[in-house]
């Protein structure tokens, strides 16, 4: 493999793991400070490229920018659907084991993919990007690589960065951080810690909804699509150490180029390499790199 | 086989009761039992084929042999492991005389065990896996669609003809995708070109920016790719945003176009693939099918839905020739393997492997159509490898 | 506390004379039915040791379960019947060790990370029997010839008959069941309960639980060796699904929906999930909506969990608790 090839799979890398870090920032946040395993995080972002698809049309007619418009009402959309889910349903989870958490949010896996079938149908759509960024950039005599990719991935690190200013910077991302390693003690302070945890869900929400509906002009909208990603996600989270957004980045960056290079060398067994790294690292550090606890 | 036996035993007795008037009297329905995907990523595949066969039966004034029908469905999810109990289901608890389906190859598998091992008529309306017609072949068991090695042998002729010497593969890891790039093999050597590349990636991954980069780096005279569903709309799209589509020719079979031109858009135009139907063809039947199909369900017919549309020929030209009598079983089977099928993708016979030996077209994306530009292999029949028929 | 151990034998052995002669008069359908809940019945019993006795939750069982299938498939013949004699133990020695190797690496973690790693280990069985060219890939294999029995030229024992292969699974329901119910008050059962009420007590007190923790999950796959056996041989085919972690998944929440804690509670659990299935793809119930079953079935799970927590064995004292909630004084 040449340098030039070898630098481009290394983009590849880098951008797949940066898509996987905006769903797994939302998961590491809910699973991290709520203490909820919730599997239905990967419909969470189905439902984000179903509303990029749904949503376009009528954006492009009443606001006159099809893609954005679509990208802001769906940001709107998912803050107020997480919202409700969480006091209509996630906050009944907190008091409850693990188990029930993963097998009531299984249960809804299997309403909201039936809903979607019920409401959109069962087709496969795709999604137009913006005219301006649907070009390519020629990459050194090899290949094109595509502007919108540059653009997600460009994104994905504004979030990272506006994600490490909230939680480092302001008060509620203090409260956030302080009810990570201490529920109780943060209670006892007087933050009204129900509005903490609803806030912290719509926010992982409205992150996994908005990964679906940039991710949607390149992986495109059909049946089933969460599947892939939520158990990806589980193992970034894992790996990361559970609530840590720090390590979520880093995993979702090493997923990213063990799943790129592991396809590109050891073809027949690239399917396990991501288990595998997950199982070694648990070995060696049985809570995660970045343990919070 | 104490069911089996208790089953002719009953067909017998109630072909004895009704023939005794010496006519077509007033026999019970002819039960047909759909195992199709309703749910999950094939479900328009499913809910097409259905949509077909009953529509072929509308046409015949809602009987086929003289017999009505009674129709049963299981959703198959396209899941592996439930296949034997789905299909038991229909055989066992429902009792029906026609198993149709389905979609995915390795239910199909599990289904063409099982209806081998209790004799029970079996038509596929779509899965191309070869097994059917090869190793698990039956004298019970039809296909009216297609086998994943013919497509690809004729996409494979004609890259070759067009002059590709060295062609890169890539397909998911799996039965289909294997059969397909062993057909567009033996095509490409035939026409004097070789695979210099095969890539696979687990099925159903779709990341394949990676293997992207390696194709653009081995620099082959065109690619081929077998993909279908949500995998072939990002695969197009994806091939055409890294650039690959202005300097190496992307082949494919059809199922890398069908259904999913208006998620693909324009990366997708002027694509050359292969299939057993397209678009404007200049077949009769086909006009008349695609007005009755757009009358009756509002929407403009695909592949799936002509391969329920013959399954149900298939069924109808069995049944025909016992006066819908499905205890005669040899006769059905002799009556369908020696029928022309008048088909909207152009007449079709069977091979003796009981998969339809048909004209494999040769097809250009224009628009959101995948028009017909000629055939690119006449009545081609699949090679039928293992099968003792 | 009077009648607990005289009449909570009366509901098991009805169920299994129940489960005789169900045969006799059941079409060969409901045979089938019965013989896959059957086996799904062992599958969860054999979890049942892990998450409700010893506490260790989980989330790769069904690993076990598909080794053991697939490892009747690929060591059957594929002309010939194999012998049950050396088949079985086979079968089971290597999900046994399958199952030693993969604990000991597993019980390195705690909590929630065992949960993780479990499922990670499940997912990488399943994709050595998805992408690996060995095992038939995606698609899956065939078993062409179901196992026999025989001795001295006499077959005692024909596995592709379907009635034998009926009875032949609740034999081996009947016998997992006595063993885990001895196991139960053996000195094992009762250190593998003390590691559930509190792991930490028990090391406190200098026992070392590492070893109990494993021959437990070691002796969970293994029986859930026996159900993947016992369904290669039913269907005749194996597939990679039979892995993936809805299979997991679905284990679990059978122990749930029955009762996690009690053996009958994993037995019963197994039958309210196919019945629940069945239910909601009744097209003579639900006509048209049927293909929507997942939607109902969704429901019911939430709310089953939800409301029923501690199952459907646990009903009748909850019905009891709603009742008569006050507590009585003395």
């Amino acid at each position: 493999m040449d340098i030039a090839v070898f630098l481009v799979q290394c983009l590849n890398a880098v951008q797949y793991g940066l898509l996987l870090f905006l769903v797994a920032s939302g998961l590491t946040l809910i699973f991290g400070i709520l203490g909820v395993i919730n599997l239905a995080h990967g419909s969470f972002y189905m439902i984000g490229a179903y509303l990029a698809y749904a949503l376009a049309p009528w954006a492009a007619a009443h606001l006159g920018a099809g893609f954005f418009g679509a990208l802001a009402i769906g940001l709107v959309l998912s803050i107020v659907f997480g919202y409700v889910l969480e006091w209509a349903f996630v906050s009944y989870l907190y008091q409850r084991e693990h188990l029930q958490q993963v097998l009531m949010t299984y249960g809804l896996i299997l309403v909201f993919e039936e809903l979607r079938s019920i409401i959109v149908g069962d087709d496969v759509h795709g999604v137009a990007p913006p005219a301006w960024l649907s070009g390519s950039v020629a990459l050194g005599g090899v290949m094109s690589y595509p502007v919108y990719r540059l653009f997600m991935s460009g994104v994905c690190i504004a979030i990272a960065l506006a994600l490490y200013a909230v939680l480092t910077r302001t008060r509620v991302g203090m409260a956030i951080r302080a009810g990570a390693t201490n529920r109780e003690m943060v209670q006892s302070l007087g933050v009204d810690i129900r509005l903490l945890y609803r806030i912290v869900f719509a926010a992982g929400v409205a992150l996994a909804v908005f990964a679906g509906m940039i991710a949607a002009p390149v992986s495109s909208v059909y049946p089933g699509m969460g599947n892939q990603v939520l158990i990806v996600s589980f193992v970034v989270v894992v790996i990361g150490g559970i609530g840590s957004i720090r390590g979520a980045l880093l995993a979702s960056l090493l997923v990213g180029f063990v799943d790129t290079f592991g396809k590109v060398f050891i073809p027949q067994i690239a399917g396990i390499l991501v288990y595998l790294l997950m199982a070694l690292i648990l070995l060696w550090r049985p809570e995660g790199l970045f343990r919070t606890s | 086989m104490i069911f089996h036996r208790a089953m002719l035993v009953r067909a017998v007795l109630a072909a004895a009761l009704c023939t005794g008037a010496g006519g077509v009297a007033a026999q019970g329905k002819i039960k047909v039992g759909f195992m199709l995907p309703y749910t999950g990523t094939y479900a328009a595949l499913g809910t097409a084929i259905e949509n077909g066969f009953r529509l072929y039966v509308q046409e015949q004034g809602g009987k086929l042999g003289g017999r009505e029908l009674e129709y049963f469905k299981v959703d198959d999810e396209s899941e592996p492991s439930k296949a034997v109990d789905n299909i038991n289901k229909l055989i066992k608890r429902d009792n029906v005389d026609v198993v149709v389906g389905t979609v995915h190859s390795g239910v199909v598998m599990a289904m063409a065990k099982v209806a081998k091992d209790t004799n029970t008529l079996l038509i596929v309306p779509n899965a191309g896996a070869g097994a059917v017609t090869g190793p698990m072949c039956a004298p019970n068991i039809f296909r009216s669609s297609f086998s994943n090695w013919q497509p690809g042998y004729a996409m494979g002729k004609v890259a070759g003809e067009r002059g590709a010497k060295k062609v890169a593969t890539i397909t998911w890891k799996y039965a289909a995708g294997d059969e397909s790039v062993e057909g567009f093999k033996e095509g490409l050597k035939a026409s004097g070109g070789d695979v210099v590349k095969e890539l696979t990636l687990p099925f159903p991954n779709v990341e394949f920016q990676a293997l992207l980069t390696e194709i653009a780096a081995t620099k082959p005279d065109a690619v081929y790719a077998f993909f279908a569903g949500g995998g072939a709309v990002k695969f197009v799209k994806d091939y055409a945003a890294a650039g690959l589509n202005k300097t190496i020719p992307l082949y494919g079979p059809g199922f890398l176009t069908d259904g999913t031109l208006e998620a693909q858009g324009a990366a997708a135009q002027g694509m050359l693939t292969t299939l057993h139907y397209a678009d404007g063809l200049d077949v009769p039947k086909d006009k008349a099918f695609r007005a009755d199909y757009n009358k009756a369900y509002k929407t403009t017919p695909d592949v799936y839905a002509v391969q329920g549309y013959d399954a149900a020929q298939m069924l109808g030209a069995g049944l025909a020739a016992v006066n819908g009598d499905v205890g005669k079983r040899t006769q059905l089977v002799a009556a369908i393997e020696t029928a022309h099928i008048d088909s909207p993708r152009g007449a079709f016979t069977l091979s003796k492997a009981h998969n339809p030996v048909q004209d494999i077209y040769l097809r250009k994306v224009v628009g959101t159509e995948n028009r017909y530009e000629g055939v690119a292999v006449k009545a081609l029949a699949d090679p039928a490898k293992g099968c003792g028929m | 506390m009077h009648g607990r151990g005289g009449p909570r034998i009366w509901p098991l052995a009805a169920a299994l004379i129940a489960l005789a002669v169900f045969p006799q008069i059941g079409g060969s359908f409901y045979i089938d039915l019965a013989l896959t809940t059957v086996i799904l019945s062992i599958f969860a019993l054999s979890l049942e040791l892990l998450v409700g006795r010893t506490g260790l939750v989980s989330f790769g069982h069904a690993a076990f379960f598909g080794i053991a299938a697939y490892a009747t498939a690929l060591l059957s013949p594929a002309a010939s019947a194999a012998s049950l004699a050396w088949l079985v133990p086979a079968v089971l020695l290597i999900t046994a060790l399958a199952a030693a190797a993969i604990g000991a690496l597993c019980l390195r973690t705690r909590g929630v990370y065992f949960i993780m790693v479990t499922l990670a280990f499940a997912q990488m069985t399943y994709f050595v029997f998805h992408d690996m060219k060995f095992a038939g890939g995606s698609d899956g294999r065939y078993l062409y010839v179901k196992p026999v029995l025989a001795v001295g030229g006499v077959t005692l024992l024909d596995l592709g008959r379907p009635l034998t292969l009926y009875y032949a699974a609740l034999g081996c329901l009947i016998v997992v069941y006595v063993l885990l119910a001895l196991l139960g008050r053996s000195r094992f059962g009762h250190a593998l309960a003390g590691i559930r009420a509190n792991e930490q007590r028990m090391r406190a007190v200098g026992f070392s639980t590492y070893p109990y923790k494993l021959a437990a999950f070691t002796l969970a796959g293994g029986l859930a060796g026996i159900a993947g056996f016992l369904l290669a041989v039913k269907d005749g085919f194996v597939t990679p699904e039979i892995l993936a972690w809805h299979q997991s998944g679905a284990v679990l929440l059978m122990l749930i929906l029955g009762g996690i804690g009690t053996l009958r509670g994993a037995v019963l659990g197994a039958f309210v999930f196919v019945l629940m299935k069945e239910f909601f793809q009744s097209e003579a119930l639900f006509g048209a909506f049927a293909r929507h079953w997942q939607l109902p079935l969704g429901l019911a799970i939430i709310a089953c969990v939800a409301l029923m927590p501690n199952g459907v064995v646990a009903l009748p004292t909850q019905l009891r608790r709603m009742r008569a909630p006050l507590p009585h004084a003395g």
